[in-house]
């Protein structure tokens, strides 16, 4: 059983009396990758972080079809900038699977299996810190999903690669998909959003400001506000 | 200067001749100094991490009593210790005093603060690094101080290091609690005080120069140790 | 791991607990620093089998030893302060043991001319009248009291005196140690001074009056008071410091040629 849908009901986020989002209402379901879309400073790191439970709430809640304890366990998130532990690319690979307490064999042996997928697999004693920008991002990718989450969530996880890292890691989110995980991710990169999305959600001053499947949304978007942000305007 | 040469020269033959009582004296630093530190490193480093991930009511409390606890005098610690452990005193009946578990005891409570404070530094840096993945993958307080400690165990082992230092070169608390007694509690330390009040400065200095060999031998052994411990993968 | 770990803690700590027979014994630092432990204490250890394990403190710190009842026995120069303490019940009787003496030592320039003093009243009333540095141990030993007791003798009050006057507050080899360094009269026990490695610009100005006449005695610890004191190792002890074999040892110990200690215990 899936721990979605998940649910925010009424949810705002207040720091220093500032209001970072909400109100926000928002149903997250089915399958697919959805993508979190809006300028900068619209709320979408927040809202990303809201839904996987670690930003403090000012008001409303965040509700999983499962109780919060299992569903905690079953979801991973990527931050922007790729956090590795200092340790070499095996253990950084095997951390999530050894909290969980899982066979050392099978520790072993899914490591294996991941360094291989994201081109380590030569590197495996190397210390993770000392990698290039690309290859901490498709690690840390990796790490979150290693654990076969039912959900992941992303954070603008390939601002700074260069094509081939963006494609290598657009290359991991489509297997992942494939293999039922549901994608929740941030971009700022227009083209990203077209190869990948399902799910568009655009934010605006720290609300949702429109929510529709991709294909429409992209060619029809049903504001002016979400027009002027796909012709590359600034909006006020 | 010539005491200097003298010292030198006095050092020498002790080390080239194995000279019995010195090696017995050094031992008993070593022994002496090494449990503490690992007791006192038992302690403080996970009482450090603690102070650095958790917040709660007392925790700058705690903070300033553990800085404010660094600058102790080792004499005040040896006189509580004294105190405590006199067999008219409260834990007199454990016959404690002018024994190296009584010198154990005083080098523990001056180095655990020590230790404590320069890991609550280290794991603050580490702690800000790590906080949001740890956070991510819901992971208990305990996994977070192993995590914290096993990832930051090269600063932790400066800390560690830094009290060695303190508890090798005290002389002020384990000469109280100690007694100095030849033979059971003579360690280099209070050796060094008696020979400079015969005023035999040569030996004292020998001495001195013997304790500082030990404290950069340690050193260096222990961060060799640990360098060998990961070379293959890091 | 982890067993193993605490395994090796508990032996590290108690590694030195075990011993054979000991008695603490708590001195004074003349008594040490003559040298005279490094000949009495194997002798005593070949004898009679006993480890006499030495806590070498001032006499005042050796009196709150006894009291606390830290150590089995004492054996300090102090007769005024032993009497309060076997009449305190803290000990069970004083044995006179033996005796050195004390000397005056200061620069080999004598300002204050005490190498021609003909008592050490006189001594001690040009020092006060010169008022050239002088180092006062100001530690309540055993030697601090005799000191003390020889201005008041003399008719002056130590307390009242000027900057001259420095209360150290240090052992016998370190208050000598100050006094080289700052070329300054001293009053101390002969076989510390004799035993000094670090005599710099001092010399031996007079000796020889019987009020410096310095006694050591024995006093176990009371039993009755602390019921782990080791009475029955301290009266071993005391019937060996008592014995011939004492006696021999105690009067043929000499530095340069310098006998320092008279046996003068009296056999029962």
């Amino acid at each position: 059983m899936s721990i979605l849908p998940l649910t925010l009901r009424d949810v705002s986020v207040r720091r220093r009396g500032k209001r970072l989002i909400g109100p926000v209402d928002l149903r997250l379901d089915g399958a697919g990758l959805t993508m979190i879309l809006g300028p900068n400073g619209s709320g979408k790191t927040t809202l990303l972080r809201v839904m996987h439970g670690v930003e403090r709430l000012s008001s409303g809640a965040v509700v999983w079809s499962v109780p919060d304890v299992q569903a905690r366990h079953r979801q991973a998130y990527v931050f922007q900038t790729p956090i590795m532990l200092r340790r070499s690319v095996a253990d950084n690979l095997a951390y999530p699977l050894k909290l969980a307490g899982t066979l050392r064999s099978e520790v072993t042996e899914r490591t294996a299996i991941w360094a291989e997928r994201i081109g380590l697999a030569d590197r495996m004693s190397l210390p993770a810190p000392r990698l290039s920008g690309g290859e901490k991002q498709k690690l840390a990718l990796a790490r979150a999903l290693i654990r076969a989450p039912d959900v992941l969530f992303l954070d603008e996880p390939c601002a700074n690669l260069d094509g081939a890292s963006t494609g290598e890691i657009e290359a991991l989110l489509h297997t992942a998909l494939a293999q039922g995980t549901r994608i929740v991710m941030t971009t700022h990169n227009l083209g990203q959003a077209k190869r990948l999305g399902n799910e568009v959600i655009f934010m605006l001053r720290g609300q949702i400001h429109e929510q529709g499947l991709a294909e429409r949304t992209f060619d029809a978007p049903q504001t002016p506000e979400l027009a002027a942000f796909f012709r590359g305007d600034i909006i006020p | 200067m010539n005491d200097i040469y003298d010292g030198l020269h006095a050092a020498f033959w002790l080390v080239v001749t194995l000279d019995a009582q010195l090696i017995e004296i050094s031992l008993r630093s070593l022994q002496v100094s090494l449990t503490a530190l690992v007791i006192a490193s038992a302690i403080a480093l996970p009482l450090g991490t603690f102070l650095a991930i958790r917040r709660f009511r007392l925790r700058r409390l705690t903070i300033s009593l553990l800085n404010a606890l660094m600058g102790l005098p080792p004499v005040v610690v040896g006189l509580i210790v004294y105190i405590l452990l006199s067999r008219s005193g409260p834990f007199g009946v454990l016959g404690l005093l002018f024994t190296p578990t009584a010198m154990i005891i005083a080098q523990v409570i001056i180095i655990t603060p020590l230790i404590a404070s320069i890991t609550h530094q280290a794991m603050r840096e580490l702690w800000a690094e790590y906080h949001d993945l740890l956070i991510s993958l819901n992971t208990s307080g305990g996994q977070r101080v192993r995590t914290l400690i096993w990832d930051g165990r090269r600063t932790l082992l400066t800390a560690a290091l830094a009290g060695f230092g303190r508890a090798i070169g005290e002389v002020g608390a384990i000469m109280i609690v100690g007694g100095n007694i030849d033979n059971a509690t003579r360690v280099l330390t209070t050796a060094i005080a008696l020979e400079t009040g015969k005023g035999d400065f040569a030996l004292a200095l020998a001495l001195g120069f013997v304790l500082i060999a030990l404290a950069i031998g340690v050193n260096i052994a222990i961060h060799w140790l640990s360098r060998t411990e990961s070379e293959g993968r890091w | 791991m982890i067993p193993r770990f605490l395994a090796l803690i508990i032996a590290l700590v108690f590694a030195s607990a075990a011993a054979a027979e000991t008695l603490r014994m708590a001195v004074t630092t003349s008594f040490d620093n003559s040298g005279l432990s490094d000949v009495l204490l194997p002798a005593i250890e070949r004898d009679i089998g006993l480890e006499v394990q030495l806590l070498v403190v001032g006499t005042g710190q050796a009196l709150r030893l006894g009291e606390a009842g830290d150590v089995d026995a004492i054996l300090v120069h102090s007769r005024a302060a032993e009497e309060a303490f076997v009449e305190a019940g803290y000990g069970t009787h004083r044995r006179e043991i033996m005796y050195n003496d004390f000397v005056l030592i200061g620069p080999l320039s004598d300002p204050a001319s005490v190498a021609l003093a003909g008592s050490v009243r006189d001594a001690l009333g040009r020092i006060a009248r010169e008022e050239p540095a002088f180092v006062s141990r100001g530690d309540d030993s055993g030697t601090h009291k005799r000191e003390l007791a020889l201005w008041q003798e003399a008719d002056f009050d130590a307390a009242g005196f000027g900057s001259w006057y420095r209360e150290v507050g240090a052992g016998m080899g370190a208050s000598l140690n100050t006094a080289a360094g700052l070329d300054a009269y001293i009053l101390a026990d002969r076989a510390s001074w004799l035993n000094f490695g670090n005599k710099a610009g001092l010399t031996l100005l007079y000796a020889g009056d019987p009020a410096l006449f310095n006694q050591y005695a024995f006093l176990p610890v009371n039993p009755e008071r602390h019921d782990h004191v080791r009475a029955d190792l301290s009266a071993q002890l005391e019937d060996w410091l008592t014995g011939p074999r004492a006696k021999e040892l105690i009067d043929g110990y000499m530095i340069d040629g310098e006998t320092l200690f008279t046996f003068n215990a009296e056999v029962e």
